[in-house]
C-alpha cells in the first residue's frame, strides 16, 4: 500500500488538522508514515502545503516527486490547481470549491471551475456548505477529509477515530459536529468517485 | 514492544534531548527551529523534572546560559534558526575553546529557499570554524538516536556538538521509536579548569588541544554509525549524500542504488572515506542541502584528479533546497511524467491578518512620512516586515534584528530626516535596546516606533521579553519620558496616531512611540487557554 498526498490550502484554513487524522490512523494501521508541513512566513494568510506520504514499506523522501501524487486533498480550489505538476497521470484531485480571494488578481471563476471538471478524476464539494449544514461551519477540513476517505484505503471507521481523539478535549458537541461534516463529505465524495 | 510516535523532526531532537536526561533548553524563536523549544515545553517529563525551559531574550544569551550549565556538569541544550548563530557566534566560536563539561549541544536549523529567512547561509562552515564536531540527520529516527549520541560524544570530547537541521528535517514528520528516559547529571566541575578563563596564555595551550581534537575527531567520524559506505557495482560514479539529500538519491533508487554511495551524516569530514571512494570510482556527485560546504572542500583550487558533480558544476541547483526531482535530473534520471502546470493560477503571497495593529500603525504612520518629500523608514524583522507589500509600501529596510534603531541612526547623522525606525517589541528586547542606548548618547534626532503586540507573532506567538516594562526600559536607557509616547493602534484612532508621530518627528532627538494592542492569533489563543481552565 502506498498514498502520496497533497494537501492545500490557505494560510490559517486547516490543512494540518486533515494531516493529523489521516497520520494518527495510518499510525494506528502500522504504516509508515512522512509528512512535510509548513510552518512560519507562508501561514499568514498565504499559500500553503503539505506533502503527506503513507506507505507499508520504507519511505525515503519528506517530499513527493512531480508525477507522483496519488491525491490532491485541498481546502481551496485555485491552490488545487497549484500542484497540478504533482499529480500522477491516475491521480485524483478532491477540492472545496469555495474560493479563498485575498488577492486583487485572483482568477475568473468560471476558468477555474472549467480547469477543474475537466480533469479526469475529480471530486467537487462545497465544504463550506457541508460544514455549515452539519452546524459545525469550521469544519470544512472534516467534510474535506471525508470526500478524501473513499480514496484512501485506510478504514472511515479509524479516521473518525482519529477525529474522536483530535477533538477530544474541546466536548462531545464539537467531536459530533465534526463527524457529522465528515460524513456528509463522505457521501458526497461516494457517489462522484462510483463512476 | 518500543513506543512509536509520529514526530516533527524539531520534536524527535527534543524528545531525544528530554531522554538523554536534558537539565536546560535554552532558546530564542526561529523558524524552523521554534517546534524544539515549545514540544519540551509542553512534555510532562519537562515539568516532572523541572528542566529550564522559558525562552532567552536572544541567541547569545541562551547560548551563553547553556554554557553556564554545561560548566557545571549538566546537558544543556541549544536551539536557534541559522542567522542567530551570526548573534550567539562569539559564544559559540568561544565555548570551543572553553570546551564542555556537561554534554552541551547547538541546535542550528537552516532554511535553504528561504522559506522564512533573509538567507541561505550554511551552519556546518561555523562548525569547521570554531573546530566544533557536527551532526546532520537524515532521518527524524535519526534524529532522535543522534542527539543522544551528540551528548554522549560532547561529554568525552569536553567540546559542545553543532547538530545542523534543515528545514524539511525539522518539519517533516515521521514514525520514530523511541527509548526509555535516563537520569539528568549530577552537578559537577571541570578537571582542567584552566581552558574556562580565556586569557591569551590559557588560550593558546588550549587551541592546540582543540586542534588535536578536532584530527580524533574525524577518526570518530570514520568510524561513526552515521557515516557509511554503501558498495555498489557500478563504478562509473561515486556518490557523496550529505543529511536529507540522501533521502532525495534513495527515493530515486527504490531498489537500491547502483553506484557506491557514501553517506555523511557526522563531520569533520572523515577525509579516509572521501579518498576511498575517489580511488574506486571514475566521477564523484556531491549531493548537499544548503551550501556546498563538503564539494568545495574536496573541489579545492588545483586541476582535480577526477570529476566533481555537484552544486558548483551546476549539475544541481546552486540555490535553494534540493527536491527529489533536482536530485533525479543530476543522476541523469528521465524525469516523472507529470500534469501541465495550471496557467490560471496566481501567486499567493503572505499578508498582515486583518486587525492587525501593525496595519493601523503603518497606515497612519506612513501618511505622515508621505508629507515629506524623503521620509525614509528602517525596519525590522516580525510580522510588520510585511509592511513592506501593498497596499502598505511603509518601509525602506529589513536586514537583522535591530538594524533598524542603529540604520537609522547612522542615516540621520548623514543628514537623513525623517528617519524613523519601525521595531517590534521582541526584536526589540533581543538588539534593539543597544542601539538605543547608542541613540540617546549620541543625540541622533531619529524616531522609534516600538510596535508592540505583546508577543513574538511571526514565530507563533512566544511570550516577549519586555512585556509590560517597553516604557520603563527606553526610559532606564535614557529617553526623555516627555518623548515616550503609547497609543493603541486602532482605526479610530488614526489622527490622534498621526498627530503624535507628526509631532515627534518634529522634535529634534531620541523619541519612540508605542502603538500597543495585542496580536489577535495570540489574542485568540489566550482567549481559548482562558476558556479551557
Ligand atoms: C537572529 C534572528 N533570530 C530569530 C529570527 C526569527 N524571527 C524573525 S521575526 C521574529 C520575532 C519578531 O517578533 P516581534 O519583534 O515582536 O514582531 P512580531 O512578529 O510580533 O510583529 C523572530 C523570532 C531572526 N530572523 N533572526
Ligand atoms: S500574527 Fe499577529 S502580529 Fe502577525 S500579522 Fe497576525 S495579528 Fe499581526
Amino acid at each position: 500500500m502506498k498514498k502520496d498526498i497533497i494537501l492545500s490550502g490557505v494560510g490559517g484554513q486547516g490543512i494540518l488538522s486533515i494531516a493529523t487524522v489521516i497520520g494518527r490512523a495510518a499510525l494506528a494501521e502500522g504504516l509508515q508514515i512522512k509528512q512535510a508541513e509548513v510552518h512560519g512566513m507562508s501561514q499568514r494568510g498565504g499559500d500553503v502545503q503539505s506533502h503527506l506520504r503513507i506507505s507499508s514499506s520504507e519511505i525515503r523522501s519528506d517530499l513527493i516527486p512531480r508525477g507522483g501524487a496519488d491525491l490532491i486533498v485541498s481546502l481551496e480550489p485555485m491552490e488545487a490547481l497549484r500542484y497540478l505538476p504533482w499529480l500522477s497521470a491516475e491521480g485524483w484531485v478532491v477540492t472545496n470549491t469555495v474560493p479563498f480571494v485575498n488577492i486583487p488578481n485572483y482568477p475568473d471563476e468560471k476558468a477555474l471551475d472549467a480547469e477543474l471538471h475537466a480533469l479526469p478524476h475529480v471530486v467537487l464539494l462545497d465544504a463550506d456548505a457541508l460544514a455549515r449544514e452539519a452546524a459545525s461551519p469550521r469544519s470544512a477540513n472534516m467534510a474535506l477529509l471525508g470526500a478524501t476517505a473513499p480514496l484512501l484505503d485506510i478504514a472511515a471507521e479509524r479516521l473518525e477515530e482519529g477525529i474522536r481523539a483530535i477533538f477530544a478535549r474541546k466536548g462531545d458537541a464539537v467531536v459530533e459536529a465534526n463527524l457529522a461534516a465528515f460524513r456528509a463529505g463522505y457521501e458526497t465524495a461516494k457517489k462522484q468517485t462510483a463512476r | 514492544m518500543p513506543k512509536r510516535e509520529l514526530l516533527l523532526g524539531d520534536e524527535a531532537l527534543a524528545l531525544g534531548a528530554l531522554h538523554a536526561g536534558l537539565s536546560g533548553v535554552f532558546a530564542y524563536p526561529g523558524t524552523p527551529s521554534t517546534e524544539i523549544t515549545e514540544y519540551i515545553q509542553g512534555h510532562p517529563l519537562a515539568a516532572e523534572r523541572n528542566v529550564h525551559r522559558t525562552w532567552s531574550t536572544n541567541e547569545k544569551t541562551a547560548m551563553e546560559e547553556a554554557l553556564g550549565m554545561s560548566f557545571v556538569g549538566k546537558r544543556a541544550l541549544v536551539c536557534m534558526k541559522h542567522v542567530g548563530l551570526n548573534v550567539a557566534a562569539d559564544a559559540f566560536v568561544n565555548s570551543g575553546m572553553t570546551g564542555a563539561h556537561g554534554g552541551l549541544v547547538v541546535v542550528v536549523a537552516d532554511d535553504p529557499s528561504m522559506h522564512s529567512s533573509q538567507n541561505e547561509q550554511d551552519s556546518r562552515f561555523y562548525g569547521q570554524f570554531a573546530l566544533i564536531p557536527t551532526f546532520e540527520p537524515s532521518t527524524q529516527q535519526e534524529t532522535y538516536d543522534m542527539i543522544q549520541e551528540a551528548f554522549d560524544l560532547s561529554e568525552r570530547y569536553q567540546i559542545p556538538v553543532l547538530m545542523r537541521l534543515t528545514t524539511r528535517m525539522a518539519h517533516s514528520r515521521a514514525v520514530v521509536e523511541v527509548r526509555e528516559p535516563k537520569a539528568e547529571n549530577p552537578l559537577s566541575y571541570p578537571q582542567k579548569a584552566r581552558q574556562w578563563v580565556l586569557m591569551p596564555g590559557n588560550s593558546r595551550l588550549r587551541y592546540k588541544e582543540l586542534i588535536a581534537d578536532n584530527e580524533r575527531l574525524e577518526l570518530e567520524a570514520a568510524e561513526s554509525r552515521f557515516n557509511h559506505y554503501a558498495e555498489g557495482g557500478d563504478k562509473r560514479l561515486g556518490i557523496i549524500a550529505s543529511g536529507i539529500a540522501y533521502n532525495y538519491l534513495m527515493e530515486n533508487y527504490p531498489d537500491g542504488c547502483p553506484y557506491p554511495v557514501l553517506k555523511i551524516s557526522q563531520y569533520p569530514l572523515p577525509k579516509e572515506l572521501v579518498r576511498r571512494l575517489a580511488a574506486e570510482c571514475h566521477e564523484l556527485l556531491v549531493i548537499e542541502e544548503g551550501q556546498p560546504f563538503i564539494e568545495q572542500a574536496i573541489r579545492g583550487v588545483l586541476p582535480e584528479p577526477l570529476k566533481i558533480r555537484g552544486r558548483m558544476s551546476g549539475e544541481l541547483p546552486r540555490t535553494g533546497e534540493l527536491t527529489p526531482d533536482s536530485v533525479r535530473a543530476a543522476l541523469g534520471l528521465a524525469p516523472h511524467r507529470a500534469h501541465a502546470a495550471s496557467q490560471i493560477v496566481v501567486p499567493r503571497p503572505p499578508a498582515l491578518c486583518q486587525g492587525c495593529g501593525h496595519r493601523d500603525m503603518y497606515t497612519a504612520l506612513t501618511e505622515v512620512v508621505r508629507e515629506f518629500p524623503n521620509g525614509k523608514v528602517f525596519s525590522d524583522i516580525g510580522c510588520y516586515t510585511l509592511g513592506w507589500l501593498a497596499p502598505f509600501h511603509a518601509i525602506d529596510t529589513c536586514v537583522d534584528m535591530g538594524a533598524s534603531i542603529t540604520m537609522a541612526i547612522g542615516a540621520a547623522h548623514a543628514g537623513q530626516h525623517p528617519s524613523v525606525a519601525v521595531i517590534g517589541d521582541s526584536t526589540f528586547t533581543h538588539s534593539g535596546m543597544t542601539g538605543l542606548l547608542d541613540a540617546v548618547n549620541e543625540g541622533a534626532n531619529i524616531t522609534v516606533v516600538i510596535s508592540d503586540n505583546l508577543t513574538t507573532g511571526m514565530t507563533g506567538g512566544q511570550d516577549s521579553a519586555g512585556t509590560g516594562r517597553l516604557e520603563q526600559i527606553c526610559a532606564g536607557i535614557g529617553v526623555d519620558p516627555a518623548h515616550i509616547r503609547v497609543v493603541v493602534p486602532l482605526p479610530k484612532n488614526r489622527e490622534e496616531m498621526k498627530r503624535i508621530i507628526r509631532e515627534e518627528i518634529a522634535y529634534k532627538g531620541v523619541s519612540v512611540i508605542i502603538p500597543r494592542r495585542e496580536c489577535i492569533q495570540t489574542a485568540k489563543r489566550h482567549a481559548a487557554a482562558r476558556n479551557k481552565k
